[in-house]
């Protein structure tokens, strides 16, 4: 494996993190948004509350590292995404900022503020939305160049049904994701009404999920024919993923074992976001920009390597002591303590 | 090709952000020192004053760090997005204190979700305390980091351009530049300095209103003495950074002193106005001060701005910012000093409410001053993002569609601003620290019943 390599394993792998933890987060949100507009704030809020709390935080280092990452690794993306992402971008900011923000205002100084709560609810189902556009853009023939600057068309990226099928996709995996992660939290909680309510979202959600999911690929081979290609080559990951939906559609449906739906849910996200990284492989934006043309120099590209691993010496066990304490702490997650400051 | 429009509101949707960025993040960096010296005092002393009062700040914290979080992430994004040449170039070179300071940045968001949530749930409040230790770690070292990537900025090195291509890159050199040392321990000392200060002033200002308990005299007591120590400690590293910029960004140094005319024997100017291009009116001039200011030695030559041309000399108006930091940071020390002088010995004046008026202020000065800082170190640059390397201009975005971006973030740091005080202050009228003492003495009560 080469440096290039190993630099967009890594900057994908955090990607992944980021869009799970993310997805877990911003659907809690809007779930707990949703359900204060239908009366049901009863049901749900606390235990959305109680895994919410001491993570909101982490959830966005995991973006922060993408993106000084690439930077890093991939010093041209500036040039290319840095120039042509700026509107898009910024709204992905200005969302996340309300979010963020929000989410502190509403639970560490006024418990309960409606107008906080809906804020960051639907702030934080258009976060995926925002940055989604990233992608779609990567798939190439958004931008052009001109007199040797990239130049990102709108009107051709907003009347693409590749766009929106991303949009809609990105939406759908958010709630899809974070019902099934609450569905198995709010049972381990012992929260039987939640349980149900959490588990009919996911439901809900599974079909949309997986019916763009298999629509943009679909989509891929007008758009971008070389992708659509190397797409195939990688049949046998995207088969698994689909096989790994069942499984977790399945177990929801049959009311058992909702850990392990959650953990077939991973590997279903995790084979079908690692089978298309691979297929994007070697371009990093179609058809200007590959791995290979923008990476940095290798004596930067140690020494983030090195960096890297440092890092994760630290980070790994400071990750499981607050699993430990939060996430699989079985006081905690039933609230049978309460030692906020 | 340069956008001009575009160079001139990147430059301010910068300016914009940094200055609102740079308030939560000097209160980020800072106030965690005060939470551990609070709470280590509280365990100490066995006084439940001081363990309060950090509880207390520690509350406030979350809400200051929520806003410094989404900011920083905006400022970030947002280096790539209006200066995507530079960051190109940079990502090349100083990438790695930038890619470490996610990870200071990670560990201190970890601890300090746990930290958070786990008062009083050790027997043993001193675990709970070193909880805290990676907070303030990862706080301080992500102020090192990103200080040091500004000081490659100032100072480059580490790189060579040969036929306009990048090579013998060293990302360690690139990191330990010679702005880096002066740089990294001002920002740190002053966020210090900063949290201090403003943490008096809200004691202060409590106090005047009306309540007159003991836990706010403890914390102004706390909080004038650590902000005597910081704010030494500020003025000394000031100078020293002074010194270097003497030695290597010469022309930042004389425009910030209005030192047009490279001498021996030089003088500090003082205060005063720009009258026409170079006639200073109204100003203290101090005799040798200059030159000792920056070698040390009344007699050495001072390097003026006549040694540059004139498209590459900063903007001659930094000469106030520099003053604005300057005065307060000695205004700061001198206050801190009376106070702390004036408790030991027993003066009248350190108790009046004209002295606490005085303390209360310093809070917004003290921020002040850092803004000042930072607009001077930013504007002392010009016209360059890169010391001699590539000028503001040939940095920017071509987009089209800063200035939209200006307005809609103008209105984000509205909100956010008034959002993040509103809810700071319905936090503490709610509870007044009276309030909780007496609660939690019920609660103990209820405990031995």
């Amino acid at each position: 494996m080469n440096l290039e390599i190993l630099g967009i394993s890594v900057l994908w792998t955090f990607l992944f993190g980021y869009i799970m933890v993310g997805a877990i987060d911003f659907g809690a949100g809007f779930f707990n948004a949703y359900s204060l507009l239908t009366g049901k704030q009863r049901i749900l809020t606390n235990v959305i509350q109680r895994y919410l709390s001491p993570v909101w935080e982490v959830t966005n280092v995991f973006l922060v590292f993408f993106f000084v990452g690439i930077i890093g690794f991939f010093p041209k993306t500036a040039f290319y995404y840095g120039t042509t992402l700026l509107v898009p971008v910024s709204f992905g900011i200005i969302l996340l900022a309300v979010r963020g923000s929000y989410y502190a205002f509403e639970t560490y100084g006024a418990r309960g503020h409606k107008g906080y709560s809906f804020m960051y609810g639907l702030a934080g189902l258009l976060i995926p939305a925002s940055l989604s556009i990233v992608l779609t853009i990567s798939e190439g023939g958004f931008i052009e160049m001109v007199d040797g600057r990239p130049v990102l068309d709108y009107w051709i990226l907003f009347t693409s049904p590749l766009t929106w099928s991303i949009v809609v996709l990105s939406l759908s995996a958010t709630l899809y994701i974070s019902a099934v992660f609450l569905t198995w939290y709010a049972h381990k909680a012992g929260d039987i009404e939640a349980t149900g309510l959490l588990r009919k979202y996911a439901l809900i959600w599974a079909l949309p999920t997986i019916v763009t999911a298999g629509g943009i690929i679909f989509e891929l081979r007008k758009h971008n024919p070389e992708h659509y290609e190397n797409i195939q080559t990688f049949w046998p990951m995207f088969l698994i993923s689909f096989i790994l939906f069942i499984g977790t559609v399945y177990l929801l449906a049959k009311r058992k074992q909702y850990g392990w739906a959650f953990g077939l849910l991973g590997g279903q996200f995790a084979f079908a976001f690692f089978g298309y990284g691979a297929s994007h492989y070697p371009y990093l934006l179609y058809p200007y920009l590959t791995l290979y043309d923008s990476f940095t120099n290798p004596a930067m590209a140690t020494a983030l390597v090195i960096a890297f691993i440092l890092g994760l010496c630290l980070l790994i066990p400071s990750l499981i002591l607050i699993m430990r304490l939060f996430l699989f702490n079985k006081d905690y997650v039933r609230g049978k303590s309460d030692h906020h400051a | 090709m340069i956008n001009e429009e575009a160079v001139f509101y990147s430059r301010v949707l910068t300016e914009l952000t940094l200055s609102f960025h740079i308030l939560y993040a000097t209160i980020g960096v800072g106030v965690p020192i005060m939470i551990m010296i609070a709470q280590w005092v509280g365990i100490k002393k066995n006084d439940e004053h001081y363990i309060l009062l950090a509880r207390r700040w520690a509350r406030g914290f979350v809400i200051t760090v929520a806003v410094g979080v989404v900011t920083g992430t905006a400022i970030g994004l947002q280096l790539s997005l209006l200066w995507p040449n530079f960051m190109e170039l940079a990502g090349n070179v100083i990438a790695l204190p930038l890619f470490m300071e996610t990870f200071a940045f990670f560990f201190e968001a970890i601890f300090l979700g746990i930290y958070l949530y786990t008062w009083d749930r050790f027997e043993n409040q001193k675990k709970h305390l070193l909880l805290l230790v990676p907070v303030a770690i990862g706080a301080s070292f992500s102020a090192v980091f990103i200080t040091i990537v500004n000081a490659f900025m100032n100072a480059p090195q580490g790189f060579d351009i040969v036929d306009g291509q990048l090579v013998n890159i060293n990302p360690i050199l690139a990191m330990f530049n010679p702005a880096m040392p002066t740089k990294v321990a001002h920002v740190v000392i002053t966020a210090y300095m900063t949290a201090a200060f403003v943490l008096a002033a809200i004691a202060a200002f409590r106090l005047l209103k009306g309540s007159d308990h003991i836990y706010h005299k403890k914390a102004l007591y706390l909080t004038m003495k650590l902000g005597l120590v910081f704010s030494i400690g500020a003025a000394i590293i000031g100078d020293f950074s002074g010194k270097y910029l003497a030695e290597y960004q010469p022309e930042k140094l004389a425009a910030a002193e209005w030192h047009f005319e490279t001498k021996e024997n030089a003088e500090l100017v003082l205060l005063g106005i720009l009258k026409d291009e170079d006639e200073v009116k109204y100003a203290i001039k101090v005799p040798f001060g200059l030159s000792l200011l920056a070698h040390n030695n009344p007699k050495a030559e001072v390097i003026g701005l006549d040694q540059f041309p004139v498209d590459e000399r900063p903007p001659l108006y930094i000469h106030y910012l520099f003053n604005i930091m300057v005065l307060i940071g000695m205004w700061m020390v001198v206050l801190a000093g009376w106070f702390w002088i004036g408790i030991r010995r027993g003066w009248k004046s350190v108790q009046s409410r004209w002295f606490r008026w005085l303390i209360v202020l310093g809070g917004p000065l003290a921020f002040l001053a850092i803004e000042a800082g930072w607009w001077l170190a930013e504007v002392g640059r010009q016209p360059w993002i890169l010391r001699h390397i590539m000028r503001v201009e040939e940095a920017a975005t071509t987009s089209g569609h800063v200035d939209l971006m200006l307005i809609l973030f103008c209105l984000l740091y509205l909100v956010l601003g008034t959002g993040s005080v509103v809810v700071l202050r319905r936090m503490f009228r709610k509870n007044p620290v009276e309030r909780e003492l007496e609660d939690r003495h019920a609660e103990r009560g209820g405990d031995v019943r």
